[in-house]
């Protein structure tokens, strides 16, 4: 401990984003039984029990059949739970004053977010990959092509709701925050048209939905595959409440590193 | 009443200090948590800021780490903004709850704080090793007992390998046995010249561990000095009489008093020789019905850190 100890001393690149953290935490993750029962399970049981019976094999949809058509939605609802869940770690984190214990490293809250963000990312196309796999092997046909892009598209737009879980994370102060966001998320399914098309709904409901964030996503993700629908406007749905929800995330993000 | 045993603690200091707080002030809304402090530490120090609950001491913390930013005044660790010195690893700390995630194994939190201060994995056996924690690695932290995970977050504040180590009350919620445990680490560690500042409220744990110790009352230094000459200053009497028109600065220049104090008519001389001073009173002045007490540390601690009970409106 002397004093040229001080030069040696430097800052990590990338304000401390790095692959060992995220390692780190992604094990993490998987150790918490709950998370990997509801991110990667409940949406692959939900198509099982949903999705595979004998009319939806057989009636078919675009290349595909519904089985298909109903696998990409429960990818979509399984990608939503995972990103959802991964931004809204941070609320427990900052419950447990772990955010405060990171102030005290070189960590930029910036790049903080950042890995919150991969992590969520990563778990998300991990449950698209596993209900994709589970629907492979119980009968959904879709398109070769489909199978890319409705992934890709089911994972990418996923985004929408880790952004949304970040917001959350940083507006409820609560340890359990999934329990909340949980029902929230499945009301939001069922008005976005995920769980049952939105033709079922009367008109003025069908409309509503349309407004609702869970709406664009499924339809994007379902449009390799069916080719319907108005894109334009299922884009505009996913562009606006990405926005919303990153500038509220951003809010209460200040905020919170403004009082610590 | 502000005591100071030691003035040249400051005044032989030329290199650059460890801490330097200058005038420091932080009000939250209408309550004042920190009313003024000037402190300045040099390298190689092992203080005790000591004080009872909601004296400012957490807040000092918290603004020597960069966690919160004083509202006048100005605070460097190592010539440095604090949060930069935080950064760099310069400064680490062991707070006071919290901290640690349940569902991380205790090896794991020590190596994630490696990994984000570019440590290679080595550091995180030796910091297990020092904090007496390396048979416990595998375990999950929410398995972990209070004094357990009181050395987790030990181990994590060595990592970085600081020059300076601030512990924020460290053995709160510990037994005697853990607590022991606790500062034989520290004390070992502390001797390798490591610059080390804790916030106590346990007086003993001042007294034993630190070789200078700063009272904290109410926002406000109270006293600062070693141990040893805060303890002699308590280790006097108090000749107690009744002066009318006493001037304190007069009291103070009697030959012998280290303190003085004028309540109405009622003088509290403080100071080590009484019997010098209770002659000079009963020969040289009107003073009269005098009485000499006794006080150990513990009385002067109350004395020095206690709250008046008239005002206190939080």
């Amino acid at each position: 401990m002397t004093t040229f100890a001080f030069e040696q001393r430097s800052l990590p690149r990338f304000g401390g984003y790095n692959l060992g953290m995220i390692k780190l935490e992604l094990r993490r993750m998987m150790r918490n039984r709950r998370t990997v029962i509801f991110t990667l399970v409940m949406p692959a049981v939900f198509f099982l029990l949903f999705g595979t019976n004998a009319s939806n094999r057989h009636e078919s949809v675009g290349g595909g059949n519904v089985t298909g058509y109903i696998l990409v939605s429960m990818a979509v609802y399984g990608a939503m739970l995972a990103t959802t869940s991964g931004g809204a770690m941070v609320s427990i984190e900052r419950a447990a004053g772990w955010s405060r214990q990171l102030r005290l490293t070189p960590l930029k809250p910036v790049a903080y977010i950042a890995v919150k963000l991969t992590i969520a990312m990563i778990i998300g196309l991990v449950s698209v990959l596993v209900a994709f796999l589970v629907g492979s092997v119980s009968g959904a046909k879709l398109p070769a092509h489909a199978w890319i892009e409705c992934g890709l598209l089911a994972w990418v737009c996923a985004l929408v709701f880790a952004a949304f879980g970040l917001f959350m994370g940083y507006l409820l102060p609560s340890e359990n925050v999934m329990q909340i966001l949980g029902p929230v998320l499945a009301v939001l399914s069922f008005a976005g048209g995920l769980f049952a098309p939105l033709d079922t709904f009367g008109h003025t409901f069908a409309t509503i939905a349309k407004f609702t964030p869970v709406y664009g996503v499924g339809e994007l993700a379902r449009y390799p595959l069916v080719h319907d629908g108005n894109l334009w406007l299922a884009v505009l749905n996913v562009v606006t409440w990405t926005a919303l929800f990153s500038v509220g995330a951003m809010w209460r993000f200040r905020r919170d590193t403004a009082r610590v | 009443m502000t005591l100071t045993a030691s003035s040249d603690i400051t005044a032989r200091d030329t290199a650059e200090p460890a801490v330097d707080l200058d005038g420091v002030v932080k009000r939250f809304g209408a309550v004042t948590a920190v009313d003024g402090i000037s402190l300045r530490i040099r390298p190689g120090e092992v203080v005790a800021l000591l004080g009872p609950n909601g004296a400012g001491k957490t807040t000092t913390v918290d603004m020597l780490l960069g966690l919160a930013q004083p509202t006048e005044g100005s605070v460097t660790v190592y010539g440095r903004k604090p949060h930069d010195a935080v950064a760099l690893g310069l400064v680490s700390a062991v707070m006071q709850t919290g901290g640690l995630l349940k569902d991380y194994t205790v090896e794991e939190t020590v190596k994630l704080t490696a990994v984000l201060f570019g440590k290679d994995q080595s550091s995180v056996g030796e910091a297990l090793e020092r904090a007496g924690i390396a048979d416990i690695g595998k375990r999950l932290v929410g398995k972990c007992s209070g004094g357990q995970q009181q050395r987790l977050r030990f181990a994590m504040a060595l990592l970085p390998d600081p020059e300076l180590l601030i512990l924020d009350e460290p053995t709160t919620g510990m037994d005697v046995g853990g607590r022991h445990d606790f500062w034989q680490a520290i004390r070992r560690d502390a001797a390798g010249g490591r610059t080390v500042i804790f916030a106590t409220h346990y007086l003993e744990e001042a007294d034993a561990y630190a070789d200078r110790v700063v009272f904290v009352r109410r926002g406000q230094i109270v006293a600062d000095g070693t141990a040893a000459e805060v303890k002699s200053l308590a280790a006097g009497r108090t000749v107690r009489a009744t002066l009318p028109g006493a001037v304190e600065t007069h009291l103070r220049s009697i030959a012998g008093v280290d303190n003085a104090e004028v309540r109405g008519d009622t003088v509290y001389l403080h100071g080590r020789d009484t019997d010098s001073i209770a002659r000079f009173l009963l020969t040289e002045t009107a003073a009269r019905d005098l009485e000499i007490t006794s006080r150990n540390l513990e009385e002067a601690f109350l004395t020095l850190t206690a709250d008046d009970a008239t005002e206190a409106p939080k």
